[in-house]
């Protein structure tokens, strides 16, 4: 350690794996949402800085009447990036499989690896936009019985994190905190007893934190947590400064990534002196 | 006959084709999936489709999304 930074890299990345979801492969353990953003030239840039290779887009219905004519793919190098289709505002199962199934069909038109994936989201509340677990799991097991990895969007309840898993999700998702809420990872002790259920005997079993993230000390705290990778939008569409953000946000699962790699130490109620206590000058006489 | 495109109602010629009626929509069909009646149509198949009175059309893209 002590060398990251330098042109080489440092010693800890050097034994890091890449991330695996299915059939892909990352080098970079963020996925980018692309919403949000003020421009579709803002958002290519946070992309690019970001050094993520994977971003998820939306399905929606073209605009027939209004059309500026600018579409988000002349925004995005679908040779540098492999697309992560959504089902987000799909309130039930039926919904988020046909979206699911219609972003398959505009990623084989576009000839993107991403065609054999979608990340499943059934929502089941306006407001807090939480998942409906029971219909999670249904449409879980019509896209797997369809041939699709399903990256499942679930809450952070480690009982829904294993059905999913057993109904051949590619990778549970637990949120951190609601979507654009900004809180963060708010029950870490949850997202620590779904990662020991989920890798139990697969140790190599993909769990994201999908959602919440405000800023790029809640993506380190769940990297370090041991989570493999975490997906965010809004924690960078809608900083003050998204460019700096996305940077901020790159170094931040860096870092985690580092920390849980290398092990942190345990807590003490009581401090332990880093100098040596032997050797110190005699006391001052009083 | 009348078909229903992305929730609007609107007028189409009798056996239209699905790739002709994206020709007069301008879009490009490589940017675009189409579900008739809740069941897509692959792009191989949009010249040979030919839509019929009442169908509901959904074209959709991709859009930002998280």
């Amino acid at each position: 350690m002590g060398n990251c930074g330098s042109g080489d890299g440092c010693a800890t990345r050097n034994f890091d794996q890449p991330l695996r979801l299915g059939s892909h492969v990352f080098q970079s353990r963020l996925i980018v949402g692309t919403g949000k953003y003020s421009t579709y030239e803002a958002m290519r840039e946070c992309l690019d800085v970001s050094g993520t290779e994977c971003v998820t887009v939306a399905v929606r219905r073209e605009r027939l009447v209004d059309q500026q004519g600018r579409n988000i793919l002349d925004f995005l190098d679908l040779k540098r990036y492999t697309l992560l289709p959504n089902t987000a505002g799909c309130f039930s199962a039926e919904d988020a499989i046909r979206t699911a199934r219609l972003g398959r069909e505009l990623l084989l038109n576009l000839e993107n690896p991403g065609a054999d994936w979608v990340k499943l989201e059934v929502l089941g509340d306006k407001k807090t936009l939480l998942p409906d677990p029971v219909a999670t799991l249904q449409a879980t097991e019509q896209l797997v019985a369809e041939g699709f990895r399903v990256l499942c969007y679930t809450t952070d309840d480690p009982v829904t994190a294993k059905r999913l898993k057993e109904a051949g999700a590619t990778s549970v998702m637990p949120a951190g905190s609601p979507i654009g809420s900004g809180q963060g990872v708010l029950n870490p002790n949850n997202i620590r007893i779904c990662l020991e259920y989920l890798k139990d005997g697969d140790p190599d079993y993909p769990v994201i934190v999908d959602a919440g993230v405000g800023t790029a000390s809640d993506v380190t705290i769940a990297m370090e947590l041991g989570v493999d990778g975490v997906l965010l939008n809004t924690g960078i569409a809608h900083a003050r400064d998204p460019l700096g953000m996305a940077r901020a946000m790159r170094a931040g699962w860096e870092a985690g990534r580092l920390a849980y790699l290398s092990g942190r130490i345990a807590k003490r109620l009581y401090a332990t002196a880093s100098s040596p206590e032997e050797g110190v000058i005699g006391a001052t006489r009083r | 006959m009348r078909i229903v495109l992305n929730g609007e109602p609107r007028d189409a010629a009798d056996n239209l084709l699905l790739s002709e009626l994206l020709v007069s929509l301008q879009l490009d069909s490589s940017r675009v999936a189409v579900e008739v009646n809740e069941k897509i149509v692959p792009r191989a198949r949009h010249a040979t489709h030919s839509l019929k009175e009442g169908d509901r059309l959904e074209v959709v893209t991709f859009v930002g999304g998280g």
